[in-house]
């Protein structure tokens, strides 16, 4: 990556610190403050060896037959079984010993759960924002302190009477008490929130002018300079709504609204030798896939969003 | 922080509010504080009469053994993860940051594991270190080293905790990167010139600029150590064997859903929200002083 280029992506964030462009190089590329070059690589290899392997040695276990594996002399190579075991696993889910429901169902369930998570708190939280940015009304302050007070509460800290909530509203084992409950977003709202603030004042006067109401400017206006916002919150949200793990393990009890993150773990149950580890493992391997493709895919997208999110 | 320019209906944003401020109430607002109402009171076993006690749930909490050591257990297992998961978050960065040849491959294939359910980061470990068919596990089992983290306490802490930071070092990387890429080039060159080495150079400058980083990612890793965790545990060792990897809030989760200890779980839900609303509040508090400046 050369130096006009880092300074390019991190423009904004560099604002800040310097003011001017990177002077020249003054050493020439080989001084720069690496002594031995082999040495990073050795170290970033290591890394990535440390990160990849165990994913590696799932991909190897959903290529091997169950007896293999349970014998404990699975080889280091990917043997022949993949495609039988990944369309047992896509198909009937279950081995000789594991029962479990099919990963096209599971898939289908946190793909609709991470779908509705995050485009659900990309609108809601897009409209509060507006309303907070675009707007001067009583209770205006309280409403967006309240929003931001969610923070503080974490579905983790307040599990039992949530669940007690969702269970009074008849929502168990269903796709509205999967995602309803998680659809307030007040990371989303502040996001936006900055984002709006610093739309250009002319810009609401021209529509005003034009004779645009609020929401007119919304939609053809406000929504289309936010894309790359809303880009980069829908790549976090889809991984944050993919794999959501207590929520779901609390509100779906039958094996239809089972997720695939949950039906893992229950597959595993209490881990024997003897069981289908390579059903598992292509579970596993299907599991982690959609919303590692997604955020590979969407990197830069990504890494904006997460960095800006996050502060 | 308000706009100039702005429209005045009367009605609309509370419209466009109501969506957001109806789910927080329904699923923050009075869950919260319900978990706070039961966190004081008892109730017979038939939930016929209710009693209020004040902070007698507390006080029996923190007088459990159990829950003495789940605190244990958690700061163990937290301060192992961060320590973990941010250094070598930082020391990769560092190695990926400058001209180094096939960066962006580096890059993707050290951050992919951000997109990892905990849970899954648990299966794929346990595939591992299983002790009769786990690569690893068996390894070490033929080295000598009795590997079993079903029987033994100490090894299944040490393999939820090394499963629990594996997972987050690509996210430390990738702010620590993103914060590297921020430091302007001609003082780490400038710095060359007046003859500093590389480790001169990380220790004055880049740790010292990456100061506010590291605390921001220091706050969102207590975070993730104490509650993201969940996945982890309940996947590798549900909280077992006996109690060595019970976390705080496996914990709330066991009493709550398992033993149906309403007053317990509730005041348990209590102390981790004000150790939340404490982060949340440093946080800010700092962000706010650094804004300042």
């Amino acid at each position: 990556m050369g130096p006009g280029r880092r300074w390019a992506m991190f423009d904004s964030r560099r604002a800040g610190i310097v003011a001017a462009p990177p002077a020249p190089r003054v050493l020439p590329l080989g001084a720069r403050w690496r002594p031995i070059s082999w040495v990073p690589h050795l170290i970033l290899l290591g890394g990535v060896v440390v990160l990849v392997f165990p994913l590696y040695m799932a991909l190897v276990g959903s290529t091997h037959e169950a007896a293999t594996i349970a014998r404990g002399d699975m080889p280091l190579v990917p043997g022949d079984q993949m495609a039988a075991n990944f369309r047992q696993a896509w198909t009937v889910g279950e081995g000789l010993r594991v029962k479990a429901t099919p990963v096209q169902v599971m898939m289908a369930n946190s793909l609709i759960m991470a779908l509705v998570i995050s485009t659900g708190k990309i609108a809601i939280s897009v409209l509060s924002a507006f309303a907070v940015a675009f707007f001067h009304f009583p209770l205006r302050m309280f409403f967006f302190w309240m929003i931001f007070v969610t923070l503080m509460l974490p579905v983790e800290v307040r599990i039992i009477p949530t669940y007690a909530v969702v269970t009074n509203l008849g929502m168990i084992n269903t796709f509205q008490g999967l995602t309803v409950p998680l659809l307030a977003s007040a990371t989303g709202t502040l996001i936006f929130r900055q984002f709006f603030l610093s739309v250009p004042d002319e810009l609401v006067e021209a529509a005003k002018i034009d004779g645009a109401g609020p929401m007119r400017f919304f939609w053809s206006i406000l929504l289309p300079i936010s894309s790359s916002t809303i880009a980069a919150l829908f790549v976090i949200l889809f991984v944050y709504g993919w794999n959501q793990y207590l929520w779901p393990l609390l509100i779906t009890t039958s094996r239809e609204m089972e997720t695939i993150v949950i039906g893992i773990t229950k597959m595993i149950g209490t881990g024997e030798a003897q069981t289908d580890w390579n059903i598992i493992m292509a579970t596993t391997m299907l599991a982690l896939l959609p919303p590692v493709l997604v955020v590979m895919l969407a990197q830069r997208w990504f890494i904006k969003g997460l960095t800006a999110t996050e502060k | 922080m308000t706009r100039r320019a702005i429209f005045d209906n009367k009605l609309l944003p509370y419209a466009l509010l109501a969506p957001q401020i109806a789910i927080t109430l329904v699923f923050f607002f009075w869950p919260a504080g319900q978990a706070i109402f039961y966190s004081l009171v008892r109730q017979d076993p038939f939930g016929l009469r209710v009693e209020f006690v004040w902070f007698e749930n507390f006080v029996e909490v923190l007088r459990n053994p159990f829950y003495v050591n789940a605190l244990f257990v958690t700061l163990v297992f937290s301060a192992v993860v961060i320590v973990i998961a941010m250094s070598s978050g930082l020391l990769l960065a560092v190695m990926a940051d400058g001209q180094i040849r096939g960066a962006s491959i580096y890059k993707t294939l050290l951050m992919w594991p951000y997109a990892l359910a905990p849970a899954v980061a648990a299966a794929l470990w346990l595939f591992i270190f299983h002790p009769s068919i786990g690569v690893l596990g068996r390894a070490l089992n033929a080295w000598g080293i009795p590997w079993d983290y079903t029987l033994n306490g100490n090894q299944a802490l040490l393999l939820v905790t090394m499963a629990a930071a594996w997972k987050r070092v690509g996210y430390n990387f990738i702010f620590y990167l993103a914060g590297l890429q921020t430091i302007p080039r001609e003082l780490l060159d400038a710095a060359s010139v007046d003859g500093a080495g590389g480790r001169q150079r990380f220790w004055k400058i880049m740790f010292p600029l990456l100061s506010p980083i590291t605390f921001f990612l220091l706050v969102v890793n207590v975070i993730y150590a104490f509650f993201d965790t969940f996945g982890v545990v309940h996947s590798l060792t549900r909280g077992g064997p006996g109690k060595a990897t019970e976390t705080l809030i496996y914990k709330v989760y066991i009493d709550g859903v398992v033993n149906l200890d309403l007053g317990g779980s509730s005041a348990q839900s209590v102390i981790l929200m004000l150790v939340v609303i404490a982060l949340t509040a440093v946080q800010f508090k700092y962000i706010e002083r650094r804004v300042h400046y």
